[in-house]
């Protein structure tokens, strides 16, 4: 049986990997697959501590979590296309509407 | 009642017809094809006119004295209780129907006249503009004219009155874009509003003398509900309230002769006539000949009642009448636009009926209106064909000899000159000489009619006059009309031709109705009128007629062609024989020419006494309102105002706004490390989360340390 | 043993083509390495014996989530010639910041499993053979103690299915 924290460090180095693309990648779709990944390590710690609990209701919350993946996917993925259709770009440095 | 039958139940269709074609054609008639406008318009009137035809067949079914049909709709004006001279009275006025013989002839007379008008307005009008604009006036006006003779109560006739004022202003105005037109129009209406405020005050007068503004309650349901003018008079007669000649009788009588005189226009409203010819021709004939300037008429002949208890209203009803009728002719004589000849013709022979109406003879006034509608449409409609036919020229001057080159106009044309200036066995010889007789008979009574009977008698030479005069210019001669536009002239096309031939047919047998007479019976249209203008007193006072035999009115017969004559031969030779000869006349008395071709300077007197001092006050008020309202008060406010906002500016921009810009850069200024971490764009906010997540890492990183320890 | 050697396969996989992911410029390859990321964390959920999940990683995540990226990048323009690295200062913020939390989770981690007998190293996972059948397991958990979540995320799917076609159908002009 594989100690635990070996998948502490896995799902660990995923999730800056993750951050990591969030915060350098210019291209939006990118940084969606980036976050795609953060969750994917959340997803990892949470079957991990299942595995380890014998409880599984963290498989439970993984399944809630690709669910949410998937919506947070498809609303992203169609607000990148409208934001392309008005500005052709999918830049994220220039989507700088948020400015007061 | 209950044997009333479909059309008299049914009386209210005939205003409405026109109502409904008036509201089609203001609504869709910009849409509507020219057939389909004619088809509504035409159409309408026409129904109205069979249904006309319908309810006075029916009404001469019955007997003489139930001839009196009266219908009531709705109760329109319900005030309530009011003070009158006989104390309270629930005062009501409805919108109802009311046919009596009166009414009846001047139903048909409106109805059938109008249809005429209609169809021939279909030709008249077919190359104008505002085509389906034209006839929605036109049944508008229909309708509310027959609203006036079908009205059972005086403030619902002031509804059709005040409504045909203001139709026969569009009318007038039809050619708005033409500034004359528009004027004519305006004075048309203003000129009426004068003699509508003589109505007005009449009608209250009748509402407060006698608490009821219907006319009579015969021939209603229950006739004691209801009050009528008729009964609450002959009630108040019979209890010696009121006496033969009381002057609120008078006053009343005066009142309403004032507004009638304005529709009619007699003297001294007469001036808007002439000027009203700058409508289209149909509408002249519609308007002047037929329907509005017989509302006076019709008016006095209505409210005979109180007439006849009013001697001194009588006489000067009929001084103004004779008046008018002498005058308006001596103008005639001399205009040259066929159209105000025309016009000038009307008054006159609306003074003659004024006349009639004021010496008494009701049924002679009515008479005359009836046969004067024939031939004086048949005028103007004559004189419309003649215009049409020369493209617009109305200058007599400029016609003649048109007698050859337009046979379907002249011949209905001299016709109607012939019964208009009462050529023996056409319709105006016998209202003619109903009329004079009856002012002859009122002249063997009182000796003082005698001047009336000779106004009317010098009223109908120089009507013959002027016609024959008319006549000849036009038709007959040389051709004056000048070369470039000879090649022009054309008949006129069938709808207008028709029109003038059963108009011309009218003007001829309309007059039989009075054919008794020849052998010395009363005529059976005055026996048919009789019921409507009885009066309420028998007795001593009111009017009475001398009897005259059957050779004095041969006698009379004889006078009127006498002086029938004398006006040909006059116009014959001034003006057929020796053309020159008028020019001639004209210039040996230039005042009288001068005078008569400015109308006796009625317009300038009217500019000189009203108009222009009206302008005077105008300006005083105008100058006034520049200098003293707008100049010291308004301008001195705004002075003060300005001052005061200068110096509240100053206090604002140097005080407040200064204050204000100070507390607003204080937030400013502090906000500015703030505001550097807004860029917008979200990695920037990642960061701070992620530097957020950093920082509690380290702080608390050795909790979470602990409690993962403790998991087991 | 073996199973360390799967661990170790995978996790190797998995954080080796996450790091292409977040370095490669053309967007296309980056997303062929999300997906291998993807099947490499569904093979660590089988070794962690959750079969459901590494059914549903592949068929959903794999799938779905990735060919609907897939499509997006080929409907937008990508400007592959542009830096697509985000240059300046706040890269290296970023990266330090990032780092940071790394050592101190790693810190964290690694304390936490420091003490013999206690925290972390002693869990007391049921051994792989004596596992109850995990998808009538989690069935049985979804179904019972959760079934209001999973029809609020049901929900939550519908709304976003609403939303991701309002959002990405073609604009009209206003008439």
């Amino acid at each position: 049986m594989m100690p635990i924290g070996h998948y502490l460090f896995l799902s660990l180095a995923l999730f800056l990997i993750g951050v990591i693309g969030v915060i350098t990648r210019r291209n939006v779709i990118i940084v969606l697959m980036s976050i795609e990944l953060i969750l994917n390590a959340v997803n990892i710690n949470l079957v991990a501590f299942s595995r380890y609990f014998g409880d599984v209701a963290g498989q439970v919350f993984a399944l809630f979590i690709i669910a949410d993946a998937a919506a947070e996917a498809a609303v992203g993925l169609g607000i990148i296309i409208a934001f392309f259709h008005n500005r052709e770009t999918v830049l994220a440095d220039e989507m700088d509407l948020l400015k007061w | 009642m209950n044997s009333s039958g479909y059309f008299l139940s049914h009386l209210w269709l005939i205003p409405f017809f026109p109502l409904v074609s008036a509201a089609v054609m203001f609504f869709f008639g910009r849409r509507l094809p020219k057939d389909a406008v004619n088809l509504f318009c035409v159409g309408s009137v026409f129904l109205s006119f069979l249904h006309a035809m319908g309810a006075t067949l029916k009404l001469f079914s019955l007997p003489a004295d139930q001839r009196v049909y009266q219908q009531i709709l709705f109760q329109w004006v319900t005030p309530g209780a009011m003070p009158t001279s006989t104390g309270l009275v629930n005062f009501v006025a409805d919108w109802g129907c009311l046919l009596d013989p009166l009414s009846c002839v001047m139903v048909i007379v409106v109805t059938f006249v109008g249809f005429l008008i209609h169809v021939y307005s279909t030709g008249y009008m077919a190359h104008e503009g505002g085509y389906y604009r034209f006839f929605g006036y036109l049944n508008f006006f229909m309708f509310f004219m027959l609203t006036l003779v079908l009205a059972n109560n005086l403030l619902l006739l002031f509804v059709g009155w005040e409504g045909v004022g203001l139709c026969s202003y569009l009318l007038i105005g039809f050619y708005f874009l033409k500034k004359s037109a528009d004027d004519a129009g305006k004075k048309a209406f203003i000129v009426n509003r004068i003699g509508d405020a003589g109505f007005l005050l009449g009608l209250l007068l009748v509402a407060a003398t006698f608490g009821t503004v219907r006319f009579t309650s015969q021939g209603l349901a229950d006739p004691t509900a209801f009050s009528g003018i008729l009964q609450s008079l002959a009630s108040m007669v019979a209890q010696h309230q009121l006496a033969h000649g009381a002057s609120v009788f008078t006053t009343i009588a005066l009142l309403l002769f004032f507004g009638a005189t304005g529709k009619s226009a007699q003297i001294p409203l007469h001036a808007w006539l002439p000027d009203a010819m700058e409508g289209p021709t149909p509408v002249s004939a519609l308007i002047h000949a037929v329907t509005v300037v017989t509302a006076g008429v019709y008016l006095v002949a209505r409210m005979s009642a109180i007439f006849q208890l009013a001697p001194v209203a009588m006489d000067i009803v009929a001084i103004i009448g004779a008046t008018t009728a002498v005058f308006a002719a001596t103008i005639a004589l001399v205009q040259t636009n066929i159209k105000k000849i025309l016009a000038y013709s009307s008054i006159s022979q609306l003074g003659y009926m004024f006349l009639a109406l004021g010496v008494g003879a009701f049924a002679a006034g009515i008479f005359h209106l009836m046969t004067h509608a024939f031939f004086k449409a048949l005028l103007f409609l004559g004189a419309g064909s003649v215009i049409h036919s020369l493209s617009g020229q109305q200058d007599i001057r400029k016609m003649g000899g048109l007698r050859y080159t337009i046979p379907a106009t002249s011949v209905p044309f001299i016709i109607a000159t012939l019964a208009i200036t009462g050529v023996p066995g056409l319709s105006g010889f016998f209202s003619n000489d109903q009329i004079l007789g009856h002012a002859f008979n009122r002249h063997m009574m009182v000796d003082r009619y005698l001047a009336l009977w000779v106004l009317g008698l010098i009223t109908a030479g120089l009507t013959s006059l002027y016609m024959f005069r008319l006549l000849f210019e036009t038709f007959y001669g040389m051709s004056r009309i000048p070369v470039e536009s000879e090649g022009h002239i054309h008949e006129s096309p069938k709808t207008m031709a028709v029109p003038l031939m059963i108009l011309a047919f009218f003007s001829i047998v309309s007059g039989w109705l009075a054919l008794p007479v020849l052998w010395g019976e009363q005529s059976p249209f005055e026996r048919f009128l009789e019921p409507s203008l009885r009066g309420v007193e028998k007795d001593a006072g009111s009017i009475t007629f001398g009897h005259h035999t059957l050779l004095v009115e041969y006698a009379l017969m004889a006078g009127l062609v006498a002086f029938v004559v004398l006006g040909f031969w006059l116009a014959y030779k001034l003006y057929l024989e020796q053309p020159k000869l008028h020019t001639k006349l004209a210039a040996s008395w230039p005042r009288l020419h001068n005078l008569l071709v400015h109308k006796y300077y009625v317009d300038e007197i009217y500019d000189a006494l009203f108009v222009n001092r009206i302008k005077d006050l105008s300006t005083a008020l105008s100058f006034f309102d520049s200098k003293v309202i707008d100049g010291l008060c308004l301008d001195g406010a705004g002075w003060l105002v300005r001052a005061f906002s200068r110096i509240s500016m100053w206090w604002d921009k140097w005080v407040v706004d200064a204050l204000v810009n100070t507390l607003g850069w204080f937030p400013k200024f502090l906000s500015m490390p703030v505001r550097m971490f807004q860029t917008g764009v979200f990695s920037t906010y990642a960061v701070f989360i992620l530097i957020g997540l950093a920082i509690l890492l380290g702080v608390y990183g050795h909790h979470v340390q602990t409690f993962m320890r403790t998991l087991h | 043993m073996l199973d360390s050697v799967i661990f170790y396969f995978f996790a190797g996989i998995a954080v080796i083509s996450a790091a292409l992911m977040v370095t490669r410029r053309n967007a296309i390859h980056s997303a062929v390495f999300l997906i291998t990321t993807l099947l490499a964390t569904a093979g660590i959920f089988l070794q962690l014996r959750a079969e459901f999940l590494f059914i549903a990683q592949i068929i959903l995540y794999v799938g779905g989530i990735m060919v609907l990226f897939i499509f997006v990048i080929m409907l937008v323009r990508l400007d592959v010639p542009l830096p697509q690295i985000r240059s300046g200062l706040q890269k290296w913020i970023a990266l330090f910041v990032a780092l940071t939390v790394g050592v101190e989770a790693g810190v964290v981690i690694f304390l936490a499993r420091k003490a013999p007998g206690q925290g972390l190293l002693i869990p007391n996972p049921a051994p792989a053979d004596k596992l109850p059948p995990n998808t009538e397991e989690l069935a049985n958990s979804l179904f019972r103690s959760y079934l209001l979540p999973f029809e609020i995320a049901s929900v939550l799917l519908l709304v976003a299915m609403v939303g991701a076609v309002v959002m990405a159908k073609k604009r009209t002009e206003a008439p």
